[in-house]
C-alpha cells in the first residue's frame, strides 16, 4: 500500500464517520443551517486573527483567571453540607464522574437538559446553583457573578472540541415544548426596531450590519470573553444585549424566555464544537 | 459661539497631533503641550530629543482595524543584539489619539530578543507611535495606523 | 473571588535558549475617565507597573497607563542564564501588589 492508498483509506474512513455523525445528529426536524451556504459555522470563524490567537492559548486567553478561581472554589468545601463539587464530582476532568459518578465533560455539550424538578429546561448556571443551593447547602451564586462566569467556565470547558446534540426537536423529547416556544422566541420580531434574531442569524450570517460582521448567533462559544465587556459573560447577557440593540425590552437572565431561547439555540448548534471559554469582539 | 471654540480647540489639536506625526515627535510636541496632557508631551521631547528618527529596526505589529477598541493586540519587535553594550532600554507607546497618549513602557534588560506584546486601548482611529530608546540614548520610532469601528450591534 | 495572574514560563529551560514569558493579570483597570450611572466620576485605579526578576534581580519591568487594556496581557522574551524563582509582580495605584513566582530550572 503507497502513501496515496493509505490517505484514500484514512478519508473514505473519516468521511463515513462523519456520514455517521451526520446520521447520528439528524433530527426530527433539519436545521435551518444545514441547507444554507457554508452549511453552519462558529463565530470564531469570521473573528480577527489576533481574537483567534487570544482563544486559541489560554495564556493568552484573559478568561482564564475567572476558570482558575472556579477551579479553586470547585475543590474548596462550601455550605452547611461542608462539601466542594471535587467530593461529589471527582476533578473537573475527571471523566468518571467521581463518587457520583456524574462527570464534568459533556455537560457543555448536553445543556440545557430537562430538569425534572421544576419540569422546565436547566443551564449549567442553574444547575451550579441547584447544586450549591441543595446539596452543599450554600448560598447560590449571582447569575452574572465572577464566580458563576468562572464556574460556568470551568464545567463548559470540559466538553472543549465535543459537538453540540440537542434531541429537543423530537416530539416525545421532554425539551420538546420549550424547543418550540423558543423557536417561536426566535422568529418573532420585537423591538423599536422590529427585527426577529432570524433577521439577522438566519437571513444574513456573514453579511455587514454597519461595521459589523453578522454571526449564526451561536452558543457553542459561551461563557465567552468579549473583547467590547472586558471580561467574561454569560449567554443571557448576550441575548440581552441583542434585545436592547433592538430597542426591545430584554428578558431577566435565567428567565423562561431566555431558557427557552437557549434550548432552541443549543439544537440549532447541533454539531459545532464546543469552544468555552471563547474569544469575541 | 461656544461651539466654535470648541471646534477651534478640536482642530488645533488635530493639526498639531498631525504636525506631530509628520515630525515623528522631535519638534511637534514642543508646541502642543495645551493639546497633550503635559506628561505626555514632556515624555516624548524628552525622549525623542533631536536624536528621535523614524526606524524601519522598528516593527508595530497591530490590526490594520481593530475587533474592539477596549482590547487591540500590540507587537513590538526591535532588531537589536541585546547584548551588553548594544541593547533596548525602554519602549515606550504612544496613542496619538487618546486621552492621555501614554500607554506602555517596557524596561528591558540585555537579554533575550527586543520583541514584546500586550494589549492597549484606543478611543478611536489613530497612530500609535513607538520610541525605543537604546542602551547609548539613541532613539529610534516607528508608526503605525490603526481603525478602530465604532458602532454595529456590540450588544 | 481572588482572581490570580497567569503566567506561561518553562520548568525547565537550557542555558541560552530564549525563553518567552506570557503574562495576564485580572483587573479592571479602571481608568479615571468614567462616569457611574449617576454622573459621578469613578476614580482611576490600574495596575501600574509589573516586573519580573530573578532571585532579586530585574528582568524586565513595565510602567502601564490607563491606555492599557483590561486584564492586562504582556508578554517578553529572555536567555536562560540562571535557576532559581522568577517573581513576577503587579503594582496598583494604591500600592498593593500581587506577586506571583515560578521556578525554573536551567541546565
Amino acid at each position: 500500500m503507497n502513501f496515496k492508498t493509505i490517505t484514500t483509506a484514512v478519508a473514505l474512513v473519516g468521511a463515513s464517520i462523519a456520514l455517521a455523525a451526520c446520521q447520528g445528529t439528524a433530527g426530527y426536524e433539519p436545521n435551518p443551517y444545514d441547507s444554507m451556504d457554508g452549511g453552519i459555522w462558529s463565530g470564531y470563524k469570521t473573528a480577527s486573527v489576533e481574537t483567534q490567537a487570544m482563544q486559541n492559548d489560554d495564556f493568552e486567553n484573559p478568561a482564564m483567571p475567572w476558570v482558575d478561581a472556579a477551579a479553586e472554589l470547585y475543590d474548596k468545601a462550601d455550605g452547611e453540607a461542608n462539601v466542594s463539587c471535587a467530593d461529589c464530582h471527582g476533578a473537573p476532568d475527571d471523566e468518571t464522574g467521581g463518587l457520583k459518578h456524574i462527570p464534568m465533560k459533556g455537560v457543555g455539550a448536553s445543556y440545557p437538559a430537562f430538569d425534572p424538578e421544576t419540569n422546565k429546561p436547566i443551564n449549567i448556571e442553574m444547575r451550579i446553583n441547584q447544586c450549591r443551593t441543595k446539596y452543599q447547602k450554600a448560598k447560590a451564586y449571582k447569575y452574572e457573578s465572577d464566580e458563576m462566569l468562572g464556574m460556568t467556565g470551568l464545567v463548559a470547558m470540559q466538553s472543549r472540541g465535543m459537538e453540540r446534540v440537542s434531541t429537543a426537536d423530537f416530539p416525545d423529547d421532554k425539551l420538546n415544548a420549550f424547543w418550540k416556544k423558543g423557536e417561536e422566541f426566535y422568529y418573532q420580531r420585537r423591538g423599536q426596531l422590529d427585527l426577529a434574531c432570524s433577521n439577522c442569524h438566519e437571513d444574513n450570517p456573514g453579511n455587514m450590519i454597519r461595521a459589523e460582521r453578522l454571526s449564526q448567533g451561536q452558543s457553542n462559544g459561551f461563557p465567552t470573553y468579549r473583547l467590547k465587556w472586558q471580561k467574561p459573560g454569560s449567554l443571557h447577557r448576550r441575548f440581552r444585549g441583542c434585545n436592547k440593540n433592538i430597542r426591545a425590552q430584554p428578558y431577566g437572565y435565567g428567565s423562561d424566555e431566555y431558557m427557552n431561547l437557549e434550548t432552541y439555540l443549543a439544537w440549532r448548534g447541533r454539531g459545532l464544537p464546543i469552544e468555552a471559554v471563547s474569544v469575541r469582539k | 459661539m461656544s461651539n466654535n471654540i470648541h471646534h477651534m480647540v478640536q482642530m488645533d489639536r488635530r493639526q498639531a497631533l498631525k504636525a506631530a506625526g509628520a515630525g515623528v515627535l522631535a519638534l511637534g510636541f514642543a508646541s502642543t503641550a495645551h493639546a497633550t496632557p503635559e506628561s505626555a508631551a514632556a515624555k516624548l521631547a524628552e525622549l525623542a530629543g533631536s536624536a528621535g528618527s523614524m526606524s524601519d529596526k522598528v516593527t508595530i505589529t497591530l490590526p490594520e482595524i481593530a475587533e474592539n477598541g477596549a482590547t487591540v493586540p500590540v507587537g513590538i519587535t526591535v532588531d537589536s543584539p541585546m547584548t551588553a553594550d548594544n541593547y533596548v532600554k525602554q519602549i515606550h507607546v504612544f496613542a496619538e489619539g487618546n486621552p492621555s497618549p501614554e500607554t506602555i513602557s517596557f524596561n528591558m534588560t540585555p537579554t533575550g530578543k527586543a520583541e514584546v506584546s500586550t494589549r492597549i486601548r484606543l478611543g478611536k482611529t489613530q497612530n500609535v507611535v513607538v520610541a525605543a530608546v537604546m542602551n547609548d540614548g539613541s532613539v529610534l520610532t516607528a508608526k503605525k495606523e490603526v481603525k478602530v469601528t465604532i458602532g454595529g450591534c456590540g450588544g | 473571588m481572588a482572581k490570580k495572574p497567569r503566567v506561561k514560563l518553562p520548568k525547565k529551560a537550557k542555558a541560552g535558549d530564549i525563553v518567552q514569558v506570557k503574562t495576564l493579570a485580572s483587573h479592571k483597570m479602571e481608568t479615571g475617565n468614567r462616569k457611574d450611572k449617576k454622573g459621578n466620576k469613578i476614580p482611576r485605579l490600574i495596575l501600574n507597573k509589573f516586573s519580573c526578576s530573578v532571585n532579586g534581580k530585574e528582568l524586565f519591568g513595565a510602567d502601564m497607563h490607563p491606555s492599557v487594556s483590561a486584564n492586562p496581557y504582556i508578554s517578553f522574551f529572555f536567555t536562560a542564564k540562571e535557576s532559581g524563582k522568577y517573581e513576577f509582580k503587579w503594582t496598583d495605584d494604591n500600592g498593593e501588589s500581587i506577586k506571583v513566582s515560578k521556578d525554573m530550572t536551567v541546565s
